[in-house]
């Protein structure tokens, strides 16, 4: 009896390591999920990272071009915005409220769309007509009409800005998640697990849903690059978080008005975003090759 | 094959209906109240009363909406709050820029995503691989950052182009129409023509990068599928070159579940002129809404969803009869 348990138990540390031994073969998942952590990192440590208050204004040293150009001030690596505020230091902020939107919105819209995509592929019939006609309107919207329209209702904020996310996004996880059930509830094995005489909960819960997962799992982290692309969107339009926190889009905004004599104001964010939304692209792609069996086979 | 049609019509009615029920719940439980946005300090209650009703703020919610419903059949979509017009000649006003901008952007998506296909399949598998990365980063990279990049590097590195606007004031304004650049070119007015495409270069390369992205990688997929037909291989044993093989026999077949993509592609780059029209300044419908929303302009707002939803589903209605009209085993089914 002991020994099946110790078997048991090494089996599974045995799946967990040829998991990480999958995951960590796949380029996309180690380049990918290398630049998440970073991120994560800077958000975390962003009081020691900054060299300066992101909201210390100083007049006399606004638009101050980056390191390496004429009129550079020591000290400022990326220069100055119109406030004279430093753009590294309000880039490094930012990150914490990218990294926050990008995880909270990105479960929530996972959450609704999987729970509704498994009770429409697995249930069928009036419960899918339902759900599938909802998401039918919900694609019917422009998705940043929509949004912008649902913070303007919310009211601005950081909460406005995720429930947004999470109720425009659901579809995504929705259709995804329906159109696979349905592929597996006609598996053998659930087919098995009905004539046992498992209850249907069960089933779905236990049987269906992990072999659901991965394809989740790889939606999540792309899910989590488009809601910081929304949340730079937002923050753009002038919807998100108050002007005095330093967000990605919110810089982007200000740089915008001021392209023509602070460029970089703009170009620092952008690229801030560009490389965030690649490396969660990177890493939902390399997830679904490594975590998905058939591929990885 | 007329059933099917009638079935898809009546559900795209109730979609569209539907949109308008959410949109009008959703407006109607705003905290903002748009009366008190618009009036004069020191207005007397009864002012305020009579503004209300004026409006038709001033009856329950399901009585606005059957109000407003039936405005909307007989084409009476209100009148705008925050700019004292009527909406659906506000619509009509704004529209054709929005549409010159996307029917733009899709033809460019459409060449260029068809051209890095075909070009990728024709090159084979080494110099091949680069392309599909490139491609790859192409697809990753939303119209928003696209748009940015572009005001950075065709529009202050390299000043190129314009940056905002459709047209150079100073270069014309007696337009009979509202779509700018065909008529301009209709007339053989070409430096206007010139004008107006030099002010859509940036917007429509920032929406039609991510959809000729999608289109490439789909389309060389189903190229790739094609060229290992057995009418490939006889086209080949007949001596026909590589190129007029692709460009013949290979893309005649792989056209249908592209088209089928790039008609779902497409409503989402008409929902992208939103935030890439704020972003030149183009003065089109998507560039308006924002403004509608800020403002709190409620028949506005409802115009506009329900203008961006009534041609959503009549672009996937299109393809769905463009893709049966196209592929015989579906006409029949």
């Amino acid at each position: 009896m002991a020994e099946t348990f110790v078997d048991e138990d090494g089996g599974a540390a045995g799946r967990r390591r040829a998991l990480a031994r999958a995951l960590l073969a796949e380029p996309k998942v180690v380049v990918g999920g290398g630049f998440v952590l970073f991120l994560v990192a800077v958000a975390l440590f962003a009081p020691w990272i900054a060299p300066h208050d992101p909201l210390e204004q100083d007049l006399m040293l606004a638009t101050l071009p980056p390191a390496g150009f004429a009129g550079a001030e020591p000290g400022y690596p990326l220069g100055t915005d119109g406030l004279g505020r430093d753009v590294l230091s309000r880039l490094v902020y930012g990150t914490r409220i990218a990294l926050t939107v990008a995880f909270v919105a990105a479960t929530l819209a996972a959450l609704f769309g999987t729970v509704l995509g498994l009770l429409a592929g697995y249930l069928g019939g009036k419960v899918d007509t339902v759900i599938g006609r909802l998401v039918d309107i919900w694609m019917a919207f422009p998705p940043v009409l929509l949004s912008i329209l649902l913070v303007a209702i919310l009211g601005s904020g950081l909460h406005s800005v995720i429930i947004a996310i999470a109720v425009i996004d659901w579809t995504r996880f929705c259709r995804v998640v329906r159109a696979e059930t349905m592929a597996q509830a006609r598996m053998d094995y659930v087919t098995a697990a009905v004539t046992i005489g498992f209850p249907r909960p069960a089933i779905l819960v236990r049987e269906i849903l992990p072999n659901v997962a991965p394809v989740i799992i790889a939606l999540v982290s792309l899910e989590m690059g488009i809601a910081i692309i929304v949340e730079a969107i937002l923050s753009f339009v002038g919807l998100s978080v108050s002007s005095d926190t330093p967000t990605w889009g919110g810089m982007i905004a200000e740089g915008r008005q001021i392209v023509h004599h602070g460029w970089w104001v703009l170009a620092a964010p952008l690229a801030a975003l560009f490389a965030a939304v690649l490396a969660f692209n990177q890493l939902g792609g390399g997830l679904r090759r490594a975590l998905d069996p058939v591929m990885r086979r | 094959m007329i059933t099917a049609v009638l079935n898809r019509l009546v559900a795209s009615a109730a979609t569209l209906l539907g949109v308008a029920v959410v949109v009008f719940v959703l407006l109607r439980i705003v905290p903002g109240d748009p009366i008190a946005m618009m009036i004069a300090p020191g207005a007397s209650p009864e002012d305020v009363a009579a503004l209300r009703a004026r409006y038709g703020l001033d009856t329950s919610i399901p009585e606005q909406f059957w109000i407003w419903l039936q405005g909307v059949l007989s084409g009476d979509f209100g009148t705008s709050i925050s700019l004292r017009l009527d909406v659906l000649g506000l619509l009509a006003s704004r529209l054709p820029a929005t549409l010159e901008l996307a029917i733009a952007a899709l033809v460019v998506a459409v060449v260029l995503g068809g051209a890095i296909a075909v070009v990728g399949t024709l090159m084979g598998r080494r110099t091949g691989g680069a392309l599909d990365a490139a491609n790859g980063l192409l697809l990753a990279v939303p119209d928003f950052v696209w748009a940015l990049a572009l005001v950075l590097l065709l529009g202050v590195a390299w000043p190129l182009f314009p940056l905002t606007g459709r047209i150079d004031p100073s270069v014309a304004t007696d337009f009979h129409t509202r779509f700018y650049l065909l008529e301009s070119l209709a007339t053989g007015r070409l430096a206007v023509a010139r004008d107006v495409a030099a002010h859509m270069v940036m917007p429509t390369l920032a929406l039609a990068l991510p959809l000729a992205a999608v289109i490439a990688r789909v389309l060389k997929e189903a190229l790739g599928e094609a060229m290992l037909q057995d009418y490939v291989l006889l086209a080949r044993i007949k001596g026909m070159s590589e190129t007029r093989l692709v460009m013949q026999e290979a893309l005649r077949n792989a056209v249908g579940p592209t088209l089928a993509l790039t008609g779902v592609q497409f409503t989402f780059l008409l929902g992208g002129t939103v935030i890439v029209e704020r972003i030149f300044a183009y003065p089109g419908i998507g560039n308006m809404a924002i403004d509608a929303v800020i403002n709190r302009d409620l028949p506005l707002i409802q115009g506009l969803v329900l203008l961006f939803g009534l041609m959503f589903i009549l672009i996937n209605l299109a393809v769905d009869l463009a893709v049966a009209a196209l592929n015989p085993r579906l006409r029949h089914g």
